[in-house]
């Protein structure tokens, strides 16, 4: 906003704009983003105070150390780190406007994530086959939801993931679409940054309780 | 057909879904139905479909939009006020072994949808209406930061209504008290669709108005005309600003903790049951964490009219702008700290009921200030006694009252006596309608000759405010001594008889606020009648200080011809003082954003998968959310959203404009 707000030489005051440009558009979209984001994290702070609550209520049912099986959750963060880091790749083939780069990128960025869910639903059925379902105690209750809330956000982004592609591929890495790629990368750093949070509190915390 | 394949269809929908054996039901099922019938008959007959349509429901104007809220809003609160008067009419008459007219199971859905109508779809949309249509103007900007998601906000909060109100003629609304407390609330206790209908009324609201906070918030960072740093703010925008931050960071703990009751419900979870490791006082804590700052999230921008109102009718700058300011960004950090004194009695122990009660105190010094502020304001003022500063002053006088009784209410030991009783009633009464109703009443009488281009009868209005005072005060202030004999609240029948005649007091009392309402039904008609006489040619009929009444009434669509450059507080004031000429020149095409449908369309899918929800036709839950998926993705596909209004359409509303402002002289 680097308008004369200033009197003018005459010494009159300006009171309007004579000469405006309108805000280009998105001007307020990555503000807006982060402000949902910080929302949607609050959404998580709710779910891990939840588990931080429930998370030892056993109810006589099987504990994080009968459960959790470290070797496959590591197998699974490395999915989603990757996947981050290869979301920075498409970012950056993007700045230097290479399309066919960025969406290989992408591409591979969503075989992370499918990858990701693909193990994080093999460990639910696993668990749900030995008896350990959501409804055995407060704090399975606590685990799927909290866990699956983050599933659910990932297989979102997917979705968009594809979304995106399809748009990038029909018009181009036009203004719009740049800035909805922005978007999801945010979105897709930030799950990372929450799974960190999951893996840390749930899994390897969980298992030392 | 077999039974397997009704249960398919309807899932747990049946003809014995439909209140037939309730005749007070069935009687308004057929007042609303021929109501409704005469609307929509009245809207075909005279072709109004097309223009509501395009004018209306698939507009993106911030002002529209807000005035959609506010009719939201006012409708919904003949509702929610028909259930106050049918629990004021029961206990008054639940004496010496009546049993009045409402059945157990009737009553304890009324003061329960009583609850929740006045809270989210009453006192919020009205608030959030003035917000939309009044923040955009103050600060000088054409629309808000995301127009399109402006209307799909608006429509949600519509979807949710809808929802609650469906329950009244199909199936039931909960019985479980307006936060729907688990056990009580969950399945074991509360198998019918009566809590469904609540969650999911809420849940399809709560995303509207989650996406309308960040909204608003974006407007008001990004969006202000040159010059207007944050502290040349209108108060009324650092109250919203406040009020929308609130918004944003408590709604999604609603969200949370009606999803998890929910997944309780549906799926057999134990996050609030009592066995299988569960807790129902997380829910409790929980809730109120959103439940607390909601409160401030209505009297924020309340208090924001009150500082705008002041100042005009006062014909002065705010006193003390800055420590408005400071007690407002006060009051919305404190607002976290303080959730739990809404129950002391559960058994935290000393110490933390003492950091809570203490830190509730603390919330009255910065609203201490702002009140002082107020008062030094109208001091040595030259005072005019319209109907907005009428309605400011007994918001003095009232909202003092109530936070008193609030501070009481504070002290943990004094709590554990009054707690969940009438006195408790009255005072949150005594603050939301002495504080946010009252505070929508001041600004829809201060803002809508700026919306419609004509002011409000003033007669009428003065009619609808005694009223409502004193009928405010009749009602209420029987409540607390009643609180203060004993009598905990959402009672159906009493054996005492001498307590019969404060509740006669009370009802009486009810009647008077029923008056009130329909005093301002009044008005606005006999407004809408005589608006030739009540015209506001100037858009300015207060000699007001602040950018919205720069333009005219009712504003364009682009708001201001020029964008506004600001160099004081009270901008508009500014100008005038200063000699501001209107630019009479120099007019060029402007940059707004278009209608769009998607919106109404993905609100009503939304709606539809709420229902879905709540009868278990999951077919119809999965269709919808497949489809919103679809509608949603498919808008994304659409990258020309706005459009210019040609120079010669600026031209031709101007010119119209200096010819009215002419003829005005």
């Amino acid at each position: 906003m680097t308008v004369a707000v200033n009197p003018t030489q005459t010494g009159e005051p300006v009171f309007y704009l004579a000469d405006e440009h309108p805000h280009p558009e998105g001007y307020s979209t990555s503000l807006g983003f982060w402000i949902y984001l910080m929302s949607d994290c609050l959404i998580f702070a709710m779910l891990f105070a939840a588990f931080g609550v429930l998370g030892a209520n056993y109810a006589a049912g099987p504990a994080p150390k009968d459960l959790f099986d470290l070797n496959l959750v590591a197998v699974n963060t490395s999915m989603l780190l990757l996947s981050s880091i290869t979301y920075g790749f498409a970012m950056l083939t993007m700045q230097q406007n290479k399309v066919a780069q960025t969406q290989m990128w992408l591409l591979i960025t969503g075989l992370f994530g499918a990858a990701f869910i693909g193990i994080e639903l093999t460990e639910f059925t696993h668990m749900i086959h030995e008896g350990a379902t959501p409804q055995r105690s407060a704090f399975l209750s606590a685990f799927f939801t909290l866990v699956g809330t983050h599933g659910l956000h990932v297989s979102c982004g997917l979705i968009w993931l594809v979304t995106l592609m399809i748009q990038v591929w029909r018009f181009g890495l036009i203004e719009a679409n740049r800035r909805r790629l922005m978007c999801l990368s945010m979105f897709w750093h930030f799950l990372d940054v929450v799974w960190i949070g999951v893996f840390t509190f749930v899994y390897l915390l969980g298992v030392l309780r | 057909m077999s039974p397997d394949l009704l249960k398919f269809i309807f899932g747990r929908l049946g003809i014995d879904s439909l209140p037939l054996h309730e005749p007070i039901l069935v009687g308004t099922f057929i007042m609303v139905a021929l109501g409704g019938i005469t609307l929509l008959a009245g809207v075909t007959y005279f072709r109004l479909w097309g223009y509501l349509w395009r004018e209306w429901f698939t507009t993106v104007d911030h002002k529209r939009i807000g005035v959609m809220y506010m009719i939201l809003g006012i409708v919904m609160l003949l509702r929610g006020f028909a259930d106050a008067l049918m629990m004021r009419a029961q206990q008054a008459m639940a004496f010496n072994g009546s049993e009045g007219f409402l059945p157990a199971h009737h009553y304890d859905q009324v003061f329960t949808a009583h609850g929740v109508i006045m809270i989210f779809f009453v006192a919020m949309p009205l608030v959030t209406g003035l917000m939309n249509f009044v923040v955009p103007l103050q600060i000088g900007a054409r629309d808000v930061s995301f127009p399109f998601l402006n209307n799909f906000s608006f429509w949600m909060t519509v979807g949710g209504a809808v929802l609650v109100m469906l329950s009244l003629f199909i199936g039931e609304f909960a019985r479980t008290g307006w936060l729907a407390y688990p056990p009580l609330s969950n399945i074991g206790y509360s198998p019918d669709v009566g809590v469904d209908y609540y969650i999911w009324g809420l849940q399809v609201a709560g995303v509207g108005t989650t996406l309308s906070g960040i909204n608003l918030i974006c407007t008001i960072v990004k969006l202000r005309c040159p010059g207007m740093t944050m502290m040349r703010m209108p108060v009324f925008t650092w109250t919203s600003l406040c009020t929308n931050i609130l918004i944003v960071a408590s709604f999604p703990v609603l969200t949370v903790v009606l999803a998890l009751l929910s997944l309780d419900r549906y799926v057999g979870t134990n996050f609030f049951t009592n066995d299988f490791g569960g807790s129902p006082m997380m829910y409790v804590n929980l809730i109120w964490i959103w439940g607390h700052p909601e409160v401030y999230i209505l009297v924020l921008p309340a208090f924001g009219i009150f500082s705008e109102v002041t100042s005009t009718f006062s014909g002065k700058r705010l006193f003390g702008y800055t420590s408005m300011v400071y007690a407002t960004v006060v009051i919305t950090i404190l607002s976290y700290l303080v959730w739990l004194h809404h129950f002391f009695t559960m058994g935290s122990g000393a110490s933390v009921n003492s950091f809570f009660g203490i830190t509730t105190m603390i919330i009255s010094i910065p609203t201490g200030a702002k009140m002082f502020n107020w008062l030094f304001t109208m001091y040595r003022g030259r005072i005019r006694y319209e109907l907005p500063m009428m309605w400011t002053i007994a918001f003095m006088l009232t909202f003092v009252i109530g936070g008193m009784t609030g501070v009481l209410l504070a002290v943990p030991p004094a709590d554990f006596v009054l707690h969940n009783s009438l006195f408790l009633i009255a005072h949150f009464h005594n603050v939301i309608i002495g504080g946010v109703v009252f505070g929508a009443f001041a600004g829809i009488n201060y803002w809508f000759p700026k919306a419609f281009g004509f002011r409000l009868d003033p007669f009428w209005g003065k009619c609808s405010f005694w009223f409502w005072v004193t009928g405010f005060y009749m009602a209420f202030m029987p409540l607390y001594v009643l609180g203060l004999m004993g009598v905990t609240r959402r009672l159906r029948v009493f054996d005492d008889p001498s307590l019969q005649i404060w509740f006669v007091i009370a009802a009486i009392g009810a009647v008077l606020v029923f008056l009130g309402i329909l005093s301002m039904l009044m008005q606005f008609a006999v407004s809408f009648l005589k608006r030739e006489q009540l015209k506001d040619v100037t858009g300015d009929p207060w000699d007001a200080r602040t950018l919205e009444w720069a333009t005219s009434s009712p504003p364009p669509d682009y708001n201001f011809a020029f964008t506004p450059v600001v160099h004081d507080n009270d901008a508009w004031w500014d100008m005038k003082k200063r000699g501001y000429q209107r630019p009479l020149l120099g007019f060029k095409a402007i940059h707004m954003p278009s209608s769009t449908g998607t919106g109404i369309i993905l609100a009503g899918l939304a709606t539809a998968m709420g229902f879905g929800l709540i009868w278990y036709i999951w077919w119809l839950a999965a269709l919808s959310f497949i489809a919103m998926l679809a509608v949603g993705i498919g808008h994304t596909f659409n990258y020309h959203r706005d459009f210019d209004i040609p120079a010669d359409d600026v031209i031709r509303t101007e010119d119209a404009r200096t010819k009215l402002l002419a003829g005005a002289k």
